[in-house]
């Protein structure tokens, strides 16, 4: 009958406009700056630089300034200098790490290639600014941010790293306590020496 | 407004409207009476429908929004009322882009034409007990009279604007006019018959009274006038340009069709128009079928009858926006097909169908039940017929590679 | 005579005259609209309110419709000035020249014999009911021979339009079914 399709669609409208004043799983919208929206873990955007304690990010920072994201950066984003003493000799930080997020393209190719976890993906969206070119350039003291934070954040991938981490460290120290038992087992003989009754010396031949 | 003298016997909300006139009236001389008096008319008018303009572009955004479960909008003023006037404001400040090789005068005309075309076919609206611009004979016919040149003013538009998009447009306004004119008046003619009338107050005064104490002597309410309401209201969508029926302005085939080049006010013009447009039809559908300004039972009268009138406007325009939110676009074919196929033998089996309603109105009793049922009949068995052999090996579709 | 009528009878004299000036044909198809509604308004002024709004009705919103179509329809380019022979022959003067004195000869003598209603009656009490009787009732026989003829013109019409062979039809027209197999399988 001509008219029964018609009538289906009707009700299927006068459903949703009934439903969306009482069924919150009809109305999904969410009221943007007043709500925040929940961001799924796997959203990702902007790389930032993983600090180990909140009072001194500058100074715990993971990164060793090895410039290898800089150098990976497919649209060159990344600008670091490395921090030296009087000497020139390196201190194994960044005196300067700058990211230009209007170039960003959150392609995550540096925390791919990052050897030591110290550049990871943030989750801010809300990077509009009444200035264009100071304000989205981001600085060192900008992109620090905590371990802490990064838990917050993905806590997947920071647990994943963070027990990577310390299996390395712990490998790290057994090793290092390995190479001190060895060093110490080769150097033992020196300063043992005295402590074994030395044989009296062969009598001259 | 006619100058009818006051009556005393009605609640003083029903005569409010008419002691606000003549209190008005009072403070000018005796002489400008006449001019006064319509131009009062003229300004309440334009003024309650500008005012519903605007608020019905907000309450469709909200009712489509609902519809598609989002919200709408509601940022600008508590919950979004003052929407209205901040596009109205935006419209106003838009640059009005004229294009080079533009048929200049037809195509500022087009807008204007189109908003003053709309609007006349008010006149003759009684929207209350007292209240009606013009009382005239051939009140009915004015009506359609005067709706009949707008889509020249969207042929105008679509032709001076020197685009393709707006020239198929001018030409689907064409053919759909010619179209759906002919089952629209066939639709009123039933109306007209029973009635016996071409006054618009005198077709709302015929619908008055229940039959057994509840059931209104509304047309709707008999199977040839519910016959008639349904044809009339798909043919009103039509001649309003509303959806399904939008083609002239297909927004995603013909990039908005004759508006395509129009912009800023000119662009609001049309906005508007298709408004009024659509108020103005649905106005005279309450008129010729729901009853005009009464009441649906006797104890409701209490409500002044202004009230129910815009109650019933409101109605049948939440129904408009209803329709929109649920029905995909027409093809120019199909539009063409519905008309002459569907639309206008139903009216016309439907004027017959009238003639024996007003031929047995002396029936009483069982032979009232015979009425009934006959008529019944007359509607039902043609629409199934007709729909069976239109409409047969259509659907539903079986899709070869979706999966369903 | 009333401002009214001198003011609706100028504004039928001018726009008819600016139709036939005009050499853009939509311009003149528009004007022509306009004449006809100050014809409507001319039938209003003398009081015939159902013959002046079936007038609106009509030709507004009816016959407009099929100039606009035919002017757009027939014309492959609309900008194109219309083409004037330059060297009218004498036979074509002599046949203009004729065309105008039968036309005149018929509508000078009308006008010169009718008399010249000073403003508007009292309007003829005629109401709508009484012209349906009248056309179904005395003149019934007038109605039903207009209805033939337009029948007849309208079969015709069709005649000459319709595709005749096979060639004629264009490929997308699957004769008028409007089935859009396209995307259908054939119930097996």
């Amino acid at each position: 009958m001509i008219g029964k399709g018609l009538l289906q669609g009707l009700a299927v409208t006068a459903r949703n406009l009934v439903g969306s004043y009482h069924d919150p799983d009809r109305y999904t919208t969410i009221e943007y700056p007043e709500v925040k929206p929940a961001l799924p873990e796997a959203y990702r955007n902007f790389p930032f630089l993983v600090a180990e304690k909140a009072e001194d990010p500058l100074g715990t920072l993971r990164c060793v300034a090895c410039q290898i994201c800089e150098k990976e950066c497919p649209p060159q984003c990344i600008y670091i200098v490395m921090d030296r003493d009087e000497k020139g000799k390196a201190r194994m930080k960044p005196k300067v790490f700058d990211i230009d997020t209007s170039v960003c393209m959150s392609c995550q190719i540096c925390v791919e290639v990052c050897p030591f976890d110290a550049i990871k993906m943030d989750q801010v969206f809300e990077i509009a600014t009444d200035e264009r070119f100071n304000a989205l350039l981001l600085h060192r003291d900008q992109l620090a941010k905590t371990n802490t934070y990064f838990h917050q954040i993905h806590p997947t991938e920071a647990a994943e790293v963070d027990a990577r981490l310390a299996a390395e460290k712990k490998a790290a120290e057994e090793k290092a306590k390995a190479a001190a038992a060895a060093k110490a087992a080769s150097a033992k003989p020196a300063p043992a020496a005295p402590a074994n009754p030395t044989p009296p010396p062969a009598p001259a031949p | 407004m006619t100058t009818t003298s006051v009556p005393s016997s009605e609640s003083w909300l029903e005569v409010a409207p008419l002691q606000a006139r003549d209190a008005l009236l009072g403070l000018l001389p005796e002489s400008l009476h006449w001019i006064a008096s319509s131009v009062l008319a003229i300004a309440v008018l334009v003024g309650a429908f500008g005012l519903m303009f605007a608020y019905l572009t907000l309450a469709e955004r909200k009712l489509l929004g609902r519809i598609q479960n989002r919200p709408g909008p509601n940022r600008t003023g508590w919950a979004g009322l003052l929407q209205p006037f901040a596009d109205a404001v935006k419209a106003l400040t838009k640059e009005d882009i004229v294009p080079r090789d533009a048929d200049k005068v037809l195509h500022a005309l087009a807008p204007v034409s189109l908003v003053a075309l709309s609007l006349i076919g008010l006149a003759v609206i009684p929207f209350g007990r007292h209240l009606v611009a013009i009382e005239l004979d051939a009140a009915v016919l004015y009506f359609f009279a005067a709706g009949a040149a707008t889509e020249l003013s969207i042929f105008m538009a679509g032709w001076a604007s020197r685009n393709k998009y707006s020239l198929l447009a001018a030409m689907r306004a064409l053919a759909q006019l010619i179209s759906y004119e002919v089952p629209l008046l066939l639709s009123v003619v039933p109306v007209v018959l029973v009635a016996g009338t071409l006054s618009t107050t005198a077709i709302v005064a015929a619908q008055g009274g229940w039959a057994a104490g509840f059931w209104p002597h509304w047309h709707v309410l008999t199977p040839w006038g519910f016959s008639a309401f349904c044809l009339f209201m798909i043919a009103a969508l039509a001649e309003s340009n509303r959806s399904p029926f939008d083609l002239p302005e297909a927004e995603s085939e013909l990039i908005a069709g004759h508006l395509t080049e129009y912009s800023g006010f000119k662009y609001a013009l049309f906005f508007m128009a298709e408004y009024f447009g659509m108020a103005a039809l649905s106005a005279m559908a309450v008129t010729l079928f729901l009853g005009g300004w009464q009441a649906p039972l006797g104890w409701l009268e209490v409500l002044p009858s202004y009230v129910w009138f815009a109650a019933k406007l409101l109605a049948l325009l939440a129904g408009f926006i209803w329709i929109r939110a649920t029905f995909p676009r027409l093809r120019i074919d199909q539009l063409t097909r519905l008309a002459w196929k569907f639309l206008v033998p139903m009216a016309l089996l439907n004027l017959a169908n009238a003639a024996f309603w007003s031929l047995t109105a002396g029936w009483s009793g069982p032979l009232q039940a015979v009425r009934w049922a006959v008529s019944l009949a007359a509607v039902v068995v043609p629409f199934l017929l007709l729909s069976r052999s239109l409409f047969s090996g259509l659907g539903p579709r079986v899709y070869r590679y979706a999966p369903s | 005579m009333s401002l009214a009528f001198l003011a609706l009878a100028l504004v039928c004299v001018v726009t008819a005259s600016a139709a036939m000036i005009s050499r853009n044909l939509i311009h003149s198809a528009l004007l022509l609209v306009l004449t006809w509604i100050g014809l409507a308004g001319l039938y209003l002024w003398a009081g015939a309110d159902f013959v002046g709004f079936s007038q609106a009705i009509v030709y507004v919103g009816g016959v407009s419709m099929v100039v606009l179509f035919a002017v757009l329809l027939t014309r492959r380019q609309r900008d194109e000035p219309l083409v004037l022979i330059p060297e009218a022959g004498v036979g074509r003067v002599v046949a203009g020249l004729a065309a105008t004195f039968w036309v005149a000869a018929l509508l000078v003598p009308a006008m010169v014999v009718a008399p010249l209603v000073q403003r508007a009656g009292p309007g003829p009490t005629l109401t709508v009911k009484r012209i349906g009787e009248l056309l179904a009732g005395p003149h019934l026989v007038a109605v039903l021979v207009v209805g033939v003829i337009l029948t007849v013109s309208l079969i015709g019409a069709l005649y000459l339009a319709a595709p005749v062979t096979a060639e004629d039809q264009p490929e997308w027209d699957n004769g008028g079914t409007g089935r859009d197999r396209g995307n259908q399988e054939e119930p097996s």
